[in-house]
C-alpha cells in the first residue's frame, strides 16, 4: 500500500532539512581547507576566489602534526587492542559462567559509565603524579598513562555489548567444542570469538573512536612530546593569526582514518549496537 | 549441527580408554571451573579499580581536604577541611556557590533541550526511514557522519562557522538574508547557549537515530499489515504501533543521552576554550576551571562529589520509575 501524499511530503521536507544540517559543516570543512588564507580570514564566500591545496602541505609545518598523529595512533591503537582483549575475556566469563559476585560485577562496571569524566580527572591526575614521584614510572604526561586511562573508558560498554553478543552464540557450539577436546579458552577462541566477529569489530571501532576523540584527559595529561591530535589542533591559532584553512585541512586529515573506518565497518557497529542495546 | 555433534560419542570413549589422562583432566577441570571466571575478569577488574573506583575514593577523600597546589606532590598531607569545601560550594550568596548553582541550572536547561531535540530528530529520522525508498542506504550512511567525526574536528568546524566576521552563519543570516542589523556574536554572550545547543544536537542525534533504527527492526512486519487491513493510515500506525513499541528502547536511550549530555566537557571546551561564557558554562567545564585555574582541588572535588550524588539520585529515580512502569504494564 502506497503511503499518502501528506506522509511523503513531510518525509521529503524533514529529510532534506536534516541533510542540509548534517552536511553543512562537512561542506565548510572541505571548501575552506582549499581556500587561500585571505579568503578564510575575510567574509565567508560560497565561491572561493582561488583554489589551493597548499594548506594540506602547510599543516605539517605549522605544528608538528605528524608527531601528534603518531601519538594519537599509538595511544588509540594500543588502548583499542588491550580493551578488546580484556573485554572478550570478561564478557566470556559473564556470558558462560555462574559465579559469586557476577551481578555486582556487571552492575559496577556499567555504573562507571554514568560518572562524569571530571570526577576522575583530578584524582587520576594526583595518582599518576604520585606514582611518578614514588616509583619513577612516568604515567603523567606519558603515552602509557593515556593508554591506561582510555582503555578503561571503552571497557564497560565493550563488555556490555559483548555479553549480549556472546549470549547470542548458541551454547551447543562451545559445548561441542569442549567435548571435542577444547579447553574453555580453546572454546572461546575457536568457536565463540569467530562467531562473534561482528560484535568484536563493533567494539573495536567504538573503542578506537572513543580514544581518538577524547579531549579532556588529553589536554591535561599530555606534554609537548606526547600531545595527541585532540590538543594539537589548537596550535593553528596563534596570537596574530588563526589559520582557518589549515585548521580545516588538518581536521579533515585527522578525521579521515576514523570516518573511513567507521563507514566501512558501520554495518558491524549497527548490528553490534542492536544486539547490545535493544536487549 | 548434526555434523559437529556426530563425532562426539567416539571422542568420549577414546578418552575413557585412556585411564591415565582422565583423572588429571577432571581435577584441573574442577579447579578451573571455580577459578577461571575470576581469572578472566581479573584484568577488567584491576583496571576498573585503578582508573575508576580508586580515583573515586580519592576524590571523596580529597573533597574533605584543603588541597591546593602546595600539596599536589603529596596530597595525603593536605590539611583536613571537614565540610568546608562543601560549605563553600553550596553557599549560594558567595561567588563560588552562586557560580556553581548558575552553572548547574544552565546545564539542566541545556540537557533537557539537547536530549529532547536529539531524541525527536533521531526518532523522526528512524521512523521516516523505516520503509525503503531510493537513496535510503546513502542517507543512512550520511547521517552517521556526525557520529563518526572526532569531537574536536567537528566542534572546531562549528566554531569557525559561528565566527562573527568570517563565519558562514553570519554571512547567511546577516549579509544574505539581512535578518539582523549588525552581525551578532555567537561564541560570547547569551547567544553562546544557542551555539552550544546546535553543535550538541548535531553531534548527538545520530546516536538516537542508530538506536531507534535498531529498535524498529524488532517490530514484526505483520502487525502493520494487520493494522492496514483494519484501515489504519500511516500516521495512525506510527502513533499506535511504532512509538509504543519503541518505549523500552527509549528508556535506555534517554538515560544514556541524559548522562552523556549532562557530563559533556568536550563540546564547550573546544567551542569556547577553558572559560565558557556565562550563558553556556556547563558543569563539567565549570568544575574543571575552578579546579585547574585556581588550583583548588579540594573545592573542585567537593563539586564533583555533589555532581555525582545528583546523577546517582536522578538515575536511581529514573530506573525505579521506569522499571515500576514496566512491571505495571506487564501485569
Amino acid at each position: 500500500m502506497a503511503p499518502p501524499q501528506s506522509f511523503l511530503w513531510v518525509r521529503r521536507i524533514f529529510l532534506t532539512l536534516l541533510t542540509v544540517f548534517v552536511v553543512l559543516p562537512v561542506f565548510v570543512m572541505v571548501t575552506s581547507s582549499l581556500k587561500p588564507l585571505e579568503d578564510v580570514s575575510g567574509k565567508f564566500q560560497w565561491i572561493p576566489s582561488g583554489l589551493t591545496i597548499s594548506p594540506y602541505f602547510d599543516i605539517w609545518d605549522t605544528v608538528p602534526l605528524a608527531d601528534y598523529f603518531m601519538n594519537s595512533l599509538v595511544v588509540a591503537g594500543t588502548a583499542t587492542v588491550c580493551s578488546v582483549v580484556i573485554a572478550v575475556f570478561a564478557a566470556y566469563a559473564v556470558s558462560r559462567y555462574n559465579f559469586r559476585g557476577k551481578r555486582v560485577f556487571t552492575v559496577t562496571v556499567l555504573s562507571t559509565q554514568m560518572f562524569p569524566g571530571i570526577l576522575f580527572l583530578l584524582p587520576l591526575f594526583l595518582i599518576y603524579v604520585n606514582i611518578g614521584n614514588a616509583t619513577g614510572i612516568a604515567l603523567f604526561g606519558s603515552r602509557g598513562g593515556l593508554i591506561l586511562t582510555y582503555l578503561t573508558f571503552s571497557l564497560p560498554f565493550s563488555i556490555w555489548m559483548l555479553i549480549g553478543y556472546f549470549d547470542s552464540v548458541p551454547r551447543d557450539l562451545d559445548e561441542a567444542a569442549k567435548v571435542d577436546g577444547c579447553g574453555p579458552l580453546g572454546a572461546l577462541f575457536r568457536v565463540i570469538v569467530p562467531a562473534a566477529i561482528p560484535g568484536i569489530v563493533a567494539v573495536a571501532v567504538y573503542a578506537f573512536m572513543t580514544a581518538w576523540g577524547e579531549v579532556l584527559f588529553a589536554s591535561v595529561m599530555t606534554n609537548d612530546t606526547t600531545r595527541t591530535l585532540a590538543v594539537g589542533l589548537q596550535g593553528y591559532s596563534t596570537q596574530n593569526d588563526v589559520y582557518w584553512n589549515q585548521i580545516m585541512a588538518a581536521s579533515l586529515v585527522v578525521s579521515l582514518p576514523v570516518v573511513a573506518g567507521f563507514l566501512l565497518l558501520q554495518r558491524y557497529l549497527v548490528t553490534g549496537l542492536t544486539a547490545g542495546a535493544v536487549k | 549441527m548434526t555434523t559437529t555433534a556426530a563425532p562426539v560419542p567416539g571422542e568420549r570413549t577414546a578418552e575413557k580408554n585412556n585411564p591415565g589422562a582422565a583423572p588429571r583432566r577432571r581435577r584441573s577441570g574442577r579447579l578451573r571451573k571455580i577459578g577461571l571466571p575470576y581469572l578472566l575478569l581479573l584484568p577488567a577488574l584491576l583496571l576498573e579499580l585503578l582508573v575508576h573506583l580508586v580515583p573515586m575514593i580519592i576524590g571523596i577523600v580529597v573533597s574533605f581536604r584543603q588541597l591546593t597546589q602546595f600539596y599536589i606532590r603529596d596530597w595525603a598531607t593536605a590539611p583536613w577541611a571537614g565540610f568546608d569545601n562543601y560549605a563553600v560550594s553550596i553557599d549560594f550568596d558567595a561567588p563560588v556557590g552562586e557560580a556553581l548553582v548558575r552553572s548547574f541550572l544552565t546545564t539542566c536547561l541545556f540537557t533537557a533541550l539537547s536530549v529532547g531535540l536529539c531524541w525527536f530528530i533521531g526518532t523522526a529520522a528512524a521512523v521516516f526511514m523505516q520503509e525503503n525508498f531510493r537513496g535510503r542506504g546513502f542517507l543512512r550512511t550520511l547521517f552517521l557522519v556526525p557520529y563518526a567525526l572526532p569531537v574536536y574536528a567537528a566542534v572546531i568546524t562549528w566554531a569557525f562557522m559561528f565566527q562573527r566576521d568570517n563565519g558562514i552563519i553570519n554571512h547567511v543570516i546577516h549579509d544574505q538574508l539581512g535578518l539582523t542589523d549588525s552581525p551578532p556574536f555567537w561564541l560570547i554572550g547569551d547567544n553562546a547557549f544557542v551555539t552550544l545547543l546546535v553543535v550538541s544536537v548535531w553531534k548527538g542525534w545520530p546516536f538516537a537515530f542508530l538506536i531507534m533504527m535498531a529498535g524498529l527492526q524488532n517490530i514484526p512486519r505483520d502487525i502493520y499489515e494487520a493494522a492496514a487491513l483494519d484501515g489504519a493510515g500511516v500516521w495512525q500506525q506510527i502513533r499506535r504501533i511504532t512509538l509504543p513499541s519503541l518505549r523500552p528502547v527509549n528508556q535506555v536511550l534517554v538515560l544514556v543521552l541524559f548522562l552523556w549530555t549532562f557530563n559533556d566537557f568536550n563540546t564547550p571546551f573546544v567551542l569556547f576554550g577553558k572559560a565558557a561564557p556565562e550563558s553556556a558554562d556547563l558543569i563539567s567545564l565549570h568544575i574543571y576551571q575552578s579546579s585547574f585555574q585556581t588550583w583548588n582541588f579540594g573545592t573542585g572535588s567537593a563539586m564533583s562529589v555533589l555532581l555525582l550524588l545528583f546523577l546517582l539520585v536522578v538515575t536511581g529515580l529514573y530506573l525505579l520509575f521506569t522499571s515500576r512502569g514496566k512491571k505495571a504494564t506487564d501485569a
